[in-house]
């Protein structure tokens, strides 16, 4: 089988680096699934739950936004925030989601809808992977 | 002439000095390494941003309605300067050689005409710059709470530039922080963040024609942000690092001064020992003498 080389980095360090068969990306306009020698693609990443399934099984990642750069043998994702979904704990969950309101409150008309579109997205990515 | 026991107390004194620089240098070297596995940590994430970016900059260029963050406000009047220092001092010319580069900036373009914001993180650069251009701080960013930098740190610092940014308060920015080179040597360097610059040298390879989702614009919108505050973080994270190679060096120099200090003082209080002895010596014979 194909194997593309996969590499998730938040700015603090490296999280993932490894040979996949299929990436499936949170894009900003849906999602994505990105196998080897996917055309050259750069998009955002809306808050949700990224998967890399390799030969050692599936690897689930909780990302926040950010963007991916998929280039034939290669899918980078560049995430602002990102840890596997086994890590998300309760308390991050009502930080982010703390965090999103404050920020839809603030938000300007221009960001108005950014800012609920994100709120949105944050919410329903969070309920999947806690299950309520 | 200091008397015996002055001299004993002196080499007392300097002895425990020495003790306590010798163990801050073993502390910065380990805060050292510490700080620039956080660096290389970080950098491929800054690379890949840089390289996108770069790319997405020439596919956009200098089109009509690039991102302000991009192309600039079209003004070069109001520069907003981050200096960028350490909380701590003792750490040789660290936090001197960024203000001296800041105040040549500064004073360069009062010289031209034009307004000068001034930004700072970390007490140090603000002391030494207070003294001058009180005037012109407009802010403070304390990080001496903070135990070990972040990303969020470095967001928090970008999403107040950017705040200001969209409310019109500079046309350019630029943050002053030390690249880490060695133990021995950090560079003192200014950088241009807003608008944003790429180095025109590094021409994109091959030049892979990308499909951009949802559009280029749009991503480039959301790039640009990011940037600025990756780009903050790996300054915060190179200032790290060189406060600390700063602090290791200046520390080895300290230790070994006192290292110098406890020899001289140690011949001179033996010399003085001797001579005491001496007299003493020439006191008795002389009295045996006389009798």
């Amino acid at each position: 089988m194909a194997t593309m080389q996969f590499d998730l980095v938040s700015p603090e360090r490296r999280l993932a680096s490894m040979e996949v068969s299929e990436v499936q990306i949170p894009g900003a306009d849906g999602d994505l699934t990105a196998m080897p020698d996917h055309a050259p693609l750069i998009t955002t990443l809306r808050p949700g739950v990224l998967r890399a399934i390799g030969a050692e099984g599936e690897k689930a990642y909780f990302v926040t936004g950010g963007f991916a750069d998929v280039a034939g043998p290669s899918a980078t994702i560049l995430a602002e925030r990102a840890l596997p979904v086994d890590e998300v704990t309760g308390d991050l969950v009502e930080e982010l989601i703390s965090a999103s309101e404050t920020r839809r409150s603030n938000a300007s008309d221009e960001t108005a809808d950014a800012a609920a579109k994100y709120h949105a997205d944050l919410t329903s990515a969070l309920d999947a992977i806690v299950g309520r | 002439m200091p008397s015996l026991k002055d001299l004993k107390n002196r080499i007392e004194t300097v002895k425990s000095t020495r003790k306590i620089t010798k163990a801050m240098q073993m502390v910065a070297a380990a805060k050292l390494r510490r700080a620039q596995e956080a660096a290389e940590m970080a950098r491929p994430y800054a690379e890949r941003m840089e390289a996108v970016m770069s790319g997405l900059a020439q596919a956009v260029g200098n089109s009509e309605g690039a991102p302000r963050l991009l192309a600039g406000t079209g003004e070069d009047k109001v520069h907003l300067l981050v200096v960028m220092t350490s909380e701590r001092g003792l750490c040789g010319g660290f936090n001197s050689s960024i203000a001296r580069l800041a105040r040549q900036r500064i004073q360069k373009l009062l010289g031209e005409g034009k307004t000068v914001k001034i930004l700072t993180v970390g007490k140090k650069g603000r002391e030494q710059l207070r003294r001058d251009y009180s005037d012109h701080m407009i802010g403070h960013v304390d990080l001496s709470d903070v135990k070990r930098v972040g990303y969020a740190n470095a967001s928090d610092i970008a999403s107040d530039v950017l705040n200001r940014f969209d409310a019109g308060e500079f046309d350019v920015a630029t943050i002053f922080y030390n690249r880490f080179q060695s133990v021995i040597s950090q560079i003192p360097t200014a950088q241009q963040i807003i608008p944003a610059s790429f180095d025109d040298a590094e021409e994109v390879e091959g030049g892979t024609l990308y499909d951009y989702e949802p559009s280029e614009e749009a991503v480039l919108e959301d790039l640009l942000p990011r940037g600025v505050a990756t780009q903050i973080f790996t300054a915060l994270l190179e200032n790290g690092a060189s406060e600390q190679g700063a602090r290791m060096s200046a520390m080895d120099n300290a230790t070994r001064n006192a290292g110098e200090m406890i020899d001289k003082l140690t011949i001179q209080y033996n010399r003085s020992r001797q001579a005491v002895i001496t007299n003493e010596l020439i006191e008795i014979i002389s009295g045996a003498e006389a009798l």
